[in-house]
């Protein structure tokens, strides 16, 4: 399919939708219904596992790096995230470098 | 909720222009700036033209349901990637919902409300549930516009740039540049999961998707989402009832 057909059709339609039924139907509705939890939860769910496809199954570039070294540096970089006072910005730092440290020493 | 103010409500581009000022202030403008400099670099490599990443930007802008589109167009079924897409979004209806009364003013057009809900995005409605309480309810819907363009302007701009520095930068570097958002998404939603759900349902997530990709099913991602959330949910609950 053409790639801005299919953006309009499987990723702006399915998206927006949401967006639109909010304002139909979006009065009365509780933040914390047992309903939107569940939700919530299946979303986020989902966007793990798109970040384990994208260090699993990488495109490009990062496919010369090995699985290893991608499993490693994402490990290490939450561990970082972890011992350093739960910031972000150190997590993403750590596994920055733990990732060019193993692509040097291990082929890249 | 904070009192409306005491002065006259400013004309709708002199409230837009505030917003506009309001985004460049905020660090989320910053967080999106990285955030889609990876995702532009993953749309390159992912071999879309800058034109559609922009595009995508503009037309769904959702961090998650765009890294979801351009991962998995190439290789999925359509039907798959929209499932996926759809799942990852339904958090916007709830927003929606919320933000809406705080939006609305006398004399406030259903239409008037289409564009401020296509801006919402998690990092404009964070910052626009903060801040547009602080206005006169004429105004809100012109700031909340202009916040909105704001931080969605970093964000396209930002993506250009991903795109640019995918196609020119040395392996390595374009290496670490597309590792960025896989990174970030992870340390981010460790970060803000406030609860044990959230918490467990992204660390299931993780864990449940090599072994649904390992049994080919097709739709790993929406098994994913379902049978991790869904677990975590079902901790959620039993841990609630026996508390």
């Amino acid at each position: 399919m053409d790639p801005y057909l299919a953006l309009i059709l499987v990723g702006f339609l399915p998206s927006e939708v949401w967006r639109w039924l909010g304002i139909v139907l979006g009065r009365g509705l509780d933040e914390n219904a047992e309903i939107v939890l569940w939700v919530r939860a299946v979303a986020t769910a989902l966007i793990a596992g798109v970040v384990a496809r994208i260090v699993v199954i990488p495109p490009g570039a990062l496919a010369g790096v090995p699985l290893s070294v991608r499993l490693v540096a994402l490990g290490g970089g939450f561990v970082a995230f972890l011992l350093i006072r739960r910031s972000a910005f150190a997590g993403v730092l750590a596994g920055e470098a733990l990732l060019i440290a193993g692509a040097l020493a291990f082929g890249a | 909720m904070a009192a409306e103010p005491e002065r006259p409500p400013k004309t709708a581009p002199r409230a837009l222009l505030d917003g506009l000022r309001a985004a460049f202030g905020s660090v989320l403008f910053y967080v999106l700036l990285g955030n889609y400099l990876g995702i532009g670099a993953l749309a390159h490599e992912f071999g879309f033209s800058v034109v559609w990443m922009v595009l995508s930007t503009l037309l769904i802008w959702a961090a998650p349901a765009q890294l979801i589109l351009i991962s998995t167009l190439g290789t999925s079924t359509l039907i798959e990637v929209a499932l996926a897409v759809t799942l990852s979004s339904v958090r916007f209806l709830p927003m929606v919902a919320a933000l809406l009364p705080m939006l609305r003013a006398e004399g406030t057009r259903q239409r008037d409300l289409l564009l401020p809900m296509h801006l919402t995005a998690i990092s404009v409605w964070v910052e626009g549930l903060r801040l547009v309480s602080t206005r006169p309810r004429p105004e809100r819907v012109a700031f909340y516009n202009g916040l909105g363009m704001g931080l969605m302007f970093a964000a396209v701009v930002a993506s250009a740039v991903g795109y640019h520095l995918a196609a020119t930068l040395p392996p390595l570097l374009a290496a670490a540049l597309l590792f960025f958002t896989p990174l970030a998404v992870l340390m981010v939603s460790a970060r803000n999961s406030r609860t044990l759900l959230d918490a467990l349902a992204f660390a299931l997530g993780l864990a449940v998707w090599p072994a649904v990709a390992a049994m080919k099913l097709g739709l790993e991602l929406m098994w994913t989402g379902l049978i991790a959330g869904s677990i975590a949910y079902a901790v959620h609950r039993v841990r609630e009832a026996t508390r």
